[in-house]
């Protein structure tokens, strides 16, 4: 069938500069660009490209420029260009559209609308690079009361502390699994995670067993509905264990790994037959209820002798606030809540682009939801979804959270450039693939080297708010919602997020 | 570790073989998570087989048994262990003498349950290796997303038959539904989802029955050695069903094997 979709970008190339060497050829695992050996010139394909740029780096003599494909329909405000495309994938194909990374569309991005306070002549501001300033921050259920006896100069802890994770930075690699991203991506999260005193979560394809002894004291191991690579020494080489309920880029469905991706290395690690499609569930088969939760939860402590933490992370939805105290309640030590902007490496356009809420007035209602019911110190809150930079994370735990994970950073700091394309498995920053060829173009030392430098600037950067705002430890941020303005923002939203407008 | 576990493993060739060390304990009043740092505290004092008596539904029994050493033990339980149980099991043995409730072998990895009596919902959740035995019927949502990998095949035998959901989203391992009071298999949306392993049911069952990514077909040979050697296993363990061997492995066997190992390969356009 004749296919009526508009190829997605312009390939320009500079025959001038182009030095036919053929490189952007052997760069495109989708195949774009071609050697056409009679006319010596190379010839590009646009219907395969992908706009991921990997050519346009790449190219020695800088020949090559990829954009937004100048073609268009006649404009309509209600059907947009992206709309009828997909429209004609699917009646071309009659399947459901893929995609892959976090929701794209224009939903209010709440951070751009929040501003962070500084102190002015009273309560001057700290200088970081002269004054110590705590970033430190303990993951996990705190005690309601805290029980000391002190004497002869030492003050003992007499209550009994549940296991908690020490996180020097409030900044966690959120869960990307071995299988949806590569080998290569995977381990350089695992490296500098453990070199930055943060945490990667490995997701639900396991944990290889070569890298348990190393980076096991990193890791926070997920189980997922699949329960993939999951028995009890993958559990107990981790930090912590978190349940995997939902996800922001798709709540409510599962996954599935589809069969191409899943290579020998991934099957050992996931421990299924190669080539098999890898299906998660929606649900959780033996959890239907709170108690039910409470029961896996209980198993996982159990299975680990109550040693480790357990997180269970749920993707941002209505009145999911009321299912987060269930879950404090049902015994999490941790509650990772998922907002509207979370990755993925694939998942149903529709349900990407429409399904749950902003992760910024998520935040809000959970921890005051909590802090109401009075149990908000028996769980840490980690906010992922759509975090880009430190100050979406100072703003994140004045909203209310203990740390935030980041994917689409870290994997952007990789190399990644949100084409979109993660499903395809063709990924040639060699991040979101199993092809050895391509996942062997991401050098672990160089990769986590980003990784740990993006830690550390932002590390500083928040130092350098909390400064100016007079605060030298983060504890002193965490909900501290005084120190938040809104701008541009309706007065329900200003109410949600529980702050005031800029000038009140 | 490797080096310590061959010094134990010869250690235990060349002696005079020891009676394994046996302890008895009362579960009367003790809650799910004292009697389980009891039975965590004996594996590591060196004790295989505890009998545990007054059982009384304390959870999660063998789930606190991993070692870094892989430690064994053999647990027989009298009365009824409570949800979970096995769950997450590292390779040790577990007898119930009595009824089962929701949830064994949830995402167990290897070792071995039995259990005289029935069994509750969710048995063998997930389960990737080991063996279970139930003498009588279970629940709900049996066998769903059991798996398997290289040597690793779980294998859930039961003597009666199992409710709804059976084998839902089933990737691997093997499901043996003997129904030995022959009161016929009564289960709908049997294997939806299913993309591995293999479901014999003893007697017959109605295309309307299965999902529709399951395929059904009369046994072959090769399944025989496969059923005769698991219903040898499992009259081993339960002699109290009092029938033999012949008895039950000449009658008709159904397989239920899905259609395609990617179910949902043509469901998604780019």
């Amino acid at each position: 069938m004749k296919s009526f979709v508009f190829p997605e970008f312009q390939i320009i190339r500079d025959e001038e500069k182009c030095g036919q060497c053929r490189g952007c050829e052997r760069q495109c695992a989708f195949g774009t660009h071609t050697y056409d050996p009679v006319a010596d010139r190379l010839i590009s394909d646009e219907t395969k490209c992908a706009g991921c740029q990997r050519c346009v780096i790449f190219c020695p003599k800088h020949a090559i420029v990829v954009r937004p494909a100048p073609s268009f329909y006649r404009p309509n405000a209600s059907w947009s260009r992206e709309k009828l495309d997909d429209l004609k994938k699917q009646a071309e194909t009659g399947g459901v559209i893929l995609t892959g990374s976090g929701n794209d569309k224009p939903f209010r991005i709440y951070w751009d609308h929040i501003l962070l306070n500084a102190s002015q002549v009273t309560n001057p501001s700290i200088d970081p690079l002269r004054e110590p300033m705590e970033l430190r921050t303990f993951l996990g259920a705190k005690p309601d009361i805290m029980d000391i006896s002190a004497g002869d100069g030492k003050v003992e802890i007499k209550t009994e502390i549940g296991p908690n994770l020490m996180v020097e930075t409030p900044i966690l690699f959120s869960a990307m699994s071995y299988g949806a991203i590569s080998y290569n991506a995977f381990g350089s999260l695992a490296r500098a995670a453990c070199k930055s005193g943060t945490y990667f979560n490995t997701g639900e394809g396991g944990l290889p067993k070569e890298m348990r002894q190393e980076f096991g004291r990193c890791a926070i191991v997920q189980v997922a509905s699949g329960r993939f690579g999951i028995d009890a020494e993958y559990l107990n080489c981790a930090a912590a264990v978190e349940i995997k309920v939902g996800q922001g880029a798709k709540p409510g469905i599962g996954g599935h790994l589809p069969g191409e991706k899943v290579s020998q290395l991934v099957a050992e690690t996931r421990m299924i037959p190669q080539g098999t499609d890898a299906i998660s569930p929606a649900p959780h088969h033996d959890i239907y209820s709170i108690e039910d939760l409470s029961m896996l939860i209980t198993a996982l402590k159990e299975a680990t002798n109550y040693e480790k933490p357990i997180s269970v992370k749920i993707a941002a939805v209505h009145n999911f606030a009321a299912i987060a105290s269930g879950i404090v309640r049902a015994g999490a030590d941790i509650i990772a809540i998922d907002g509207l902007r979370g990755g993925t490496g694939a998942a149903p356009k529709a349900i990407r682009d429409n399904v749950g809420i902003p992760i910024e007035l998520a935040i809000s209602s959970l921890d005051r939801r909590l802090r109401g019911e009075g149990i908000r110190n028996r769980c840490s809150i980690i906010a992922a979804g759509g975090i880009r930079c430190s100050a979406d994370v100072v703003k994140a735990i004045a909203l209310g959270a203990d740390a935030v994970y980041i994917g689409s950073a870290a994997l952007i700091a990789m190399g990644c450039t949100l084409c979109q394309k993660c499903y395809t498995g063709k990924c040639n920053w060699g991040i979101c693939t199993t092809d050895p060829r391509l996942s062997g173009r991401l050098n672990m030392d160089i990769a986590s080297q980003r990784l740990a430098n993006l830690i550390s600037a932002w590390s500083h950067e928040i130092a350098e708010m909390l400064g100016g705002m007079g605060i030298n430890a983060l504890e002193s941020l965490r909900g501290n919602r005084d120190h938040l303005r809104g701008v541009g923002l309706y007065e329900w939203e200003l109410d949600v997020l529980g702050i005031k407008g800029a000038g009140e | 570790m490797a080096r310590a576990e061959e010094v134990n493993g010869s250690g235990s060739l060349d002696d005079a073989p020891a009676s394994p060390r046996e302890v008895e304990i009362d579960a009367a009043d003790q809650d799910t998570r004292a009697l389980n740092d009891r039975l965590r505290e004996l594996l590591l004092s060196g004790v295989e087989k505890v009998v545990i008596r007054n059982v009384c539904g304390q959870r999660y029994i063998g789930t606190r048994l991993y070692t870094p050493q892989h430690l064994k033990m053999d647990i027989e339980i009298f009365g009824t262990p409570g949800n979970d149980l096995a769950a997450f099991l590292f390779g040790h043995k577990i007898t119930v003498h009595g009824n089962a409730q929701d949830g064994v072998g949830n995402t167990m990895d290897a070792g071995e349950v039995v259990v005289h009596g029935r069994s509750g919902d969710v048995l063998g959740f997930s389960m990737r290796g080991g063996e279970i035995y139930v003498r009588d019927g279970c629940g709900y949502r049996t066998a769903l997303h059991m798996k398997e990998y290289e040597d690793k095949r779980p294998v859930l035998v039961i003597g009666g038959t199992a409710q709804d959901f059976l084998g839902e989203y089933m990737a691997g391992g093997i499901v043996v539904l003997l129904d030995l009071e022959e009161r016929g298999h009564q289960a709908n949306f049997i294997g939806t989802g299913m993309h591995g392993g293999v479901i014999y049911l003893r007697g017959a069952v109605d295309g309307s029955q299965l999902g529709s990514q399951v395929g059904c077909s009369p046994v072959d040979p090769s399944d025989r050695k496969v059923l005769d050697h698991y219903i040898t296993r499992f009259l081993e363990r339960l002699p109290e069903v009092g029938l033999s061997r012949e008895e039950i492995i000449n009658s008709p066997f159904l397989r239920l094997t899905p259609k395609s190992k990617r179910p949902y390969s043509t469901l998604y356009t780019y």
